[in-house]
């Protein structure tokens, strides 16, 4: 069966993708993840892998702004997708209202979930259906830290909710 | 993962023509489960075929009050829609209970149905399991099984099917949208997974080459009296040992019409219609809903770890109906059991 489509099976892929804004024309293999497409050849390493099957969200990213885990998307799929990871959020001196609320809640100890958190809250705040710190808990239950920062990760995000109530654009 | 060669799909016609033409073809939506099966090793498609171009991403609502939902609606679409919020809530709460965030955000409707089970020895090439590799034997009859089937499970497979989504669509009898080299056609929710008898490789009752196009709700989809319960090893994110979609009817304090699907619990999800008609025209009372438990329940059959789902299945269809007698909200993060 395998080469009834053996023309196609070593060659790469083009694929338009928007990262961060700007716009990308890249070749992939059909098996290379969106995951490793970001740390790899765009050397975007914000993007964390951890344990690479959807469980931990540590490679959590917006794809057309909705949140989701960057381990199992085939880039291959997403041609004329947005894509928006921790890099395109805010950068050192210009952190994004919810990097800044982290940094202050002190919302993480070793760091490494971080990225992940703070797409995932960006997305939870955007799909707006969290109204309380138990909402919050079940919504951001998909990352998962295991330093155990939770109660400080759910502050930041319970501040920056508060600040956009009071700020929309926020 | 396998090296694979790739096909984007412009229609559905090229779709069901690349998967009747390959046999190890897969499709490919929403990603959640295939690519976790191929970083595995457990899938190993030779083609995948991506049908995210094709225009099966809206949720109609139908002349009798019913839904339409195209296979490659995600989990989160449906589960916010304000009419399925409304009409069939229970589909919204037992998507919620499922997965996480990102992953409903990604996962397709069709995708759900079609997802595979979370049996350990399943996701382990370097086991036998019938399911994976048939004849290879069933690791998990002997083995480990704390999460495995109490029924309808065979001397082959003793795997539970593992979606939320697909107890409620069970319990709102609904109906599932093919297409195939033959044309269209539809099978009814029961009918479409099956159990795993001597042939635990095959999960549904799709013939070659067809795929999932849309999955249709009917309408009075219990919206009043309703629930999904589920019972778990943590509250949020995690699969179901068992859980219940319970829909009932009352008028002036009799049944009228009920629907109870359990998951968890076997190779589909599990319903018994004789026992539902039994209570129509019953009072609402515990001894009712009791007797009804036990026949839903009958023929179970521990494997040893997972005894324990037995009384616990049982105590969950009376929760679960009791929670939809009283209308308790739904809202998961306020099913904690305290």
């Amino acid at each position: 069966m395998l080469q009834n489509h053996a023309p196609t099976i070593s060659s790469l892929h083009p694929v338009s993708l928007i990262i961060n804004g700007e716009k990308r024309e890249i070749e992939v293999a059909p098996w290379t993840s969106l995951l490793d497409l970001l740390r790899g050849p765009l050397s975007l390493t914000g993007t964390k892998k951890g344990c690479d099957h959807g469980q931990c969200g540590a490679c959590t990213v917006l794809i057309d702004g909705e949140r989701m885990n960057s381990c199992l998307k085939l880039a291959i799929t997403l041609d004329g997708a947005e894509i928006t990871t921790i890099e395109g959020l805010g950068k050192p001196g210009s952190l994004s209202a919810m990097q800044q609320a982290f940094v202050d809640h002190d919302a993480f100890q070793c760091g490494y979930c971080t990225p992940g958190q703070i797409c995932s809250a960006v997305g939870l705040l955007k799909e707006g259906h969290a109204h309380s710190r138990e909402e919050i808990r079940e919504l951001m239950s998909g990352n998962l830290c295991r330093c155990g920062a939770y109660v400080n990760i759910a502050d930041a995000i319970e501040d920056v909710m508060a600040q956009q109530a009071k700020e929309p654009q926020a | 993962m396998n090296r694979f060669s790739y096909l984007k799909a412009g229609n559905i016609g090229e779709a069901v023509s690349a998967l009747a033409s390959d046999p190890a073809a897969q499709i490919i939506a929403g990603g959640t489960n295939l690519v976790d099966l191929m970083k595995y090793n457990v899938t190993k498609p030779s083609l995948v075929v991506d049908i995210n171009g094709l225009p099966l991403r809206g949720i109609e609502t139908l002349d009798d009050g019913g839904f339409r939902i195209g296979a490659l609606v995600s989990n989160s679409q449906i589960a916010y829609n304000k009419e399925i919020e409304e009409h069939c809530p229970m589909l919204a709460s037992a998507i919620l209970a499922g997965a996480s965030p990102q992953l409903r955000n990604a996962a397709t409707t069709g995708g759900n149905l079609l997802q595979r089970t979370r049996c350990y020895y399943f996701y382990d090439p370097s086991t036998p399991c019938n399911k994976r590799e048939p004849g290879s034997g069933c690791s998990a009859i002997g083995g480990v099984n704390r999460i495995h089937a109490i029924l309808g499970a065979s001397d082959s497979c003793i795997a539970t099917h593992p979606s939320d989504m697909c107890v409620a669509l069970a319990a709102l009898d609904a109906v599932v949208e093919v297409q195939g080299p033959d044309g269209a056609r539809d099978i009814a929710f029961a009918d479409f997974h099956r159990l795993p008898g001597d042939a635990p490789e095959r999960d549904n009752t799709l013939a070659s080459g067809e795929m999932v196009t849309a999955v249709r709700v009917p309408a009075n989809g219990f919206g009043e009296n309703h629930t999904y319960l589920k019972l778990r090893d943590r509250l949020s994110y995690a699969f179901a040992l068992v859980s219940v979609a319970a829909g009932i009817e009352i008028e002036d304090g009799t049944i009228r019409r009920v629907s109870v699907a359990m998951g968890g619990v076997a190779h589909k999800p599990w319903r018994n219609q004789q026992a539902e008609q039994a209570l129509v025209g019953q009072p609402v009372d515990g001894a009712n809903f009791e007797a009804f438990a036990g026949a839903l329940l009958s023929g179970a059959k521990g494997q040893g770890h997972n005894d324990f789902k037995i009384p616990l299945a049982r105590k969950t269809v009376l929760r679960a109906l009791a929670q939809a007698v009283a209308g308790t909200p739904q809202i998961q993060a306020e099913k904690a059991i305290r």
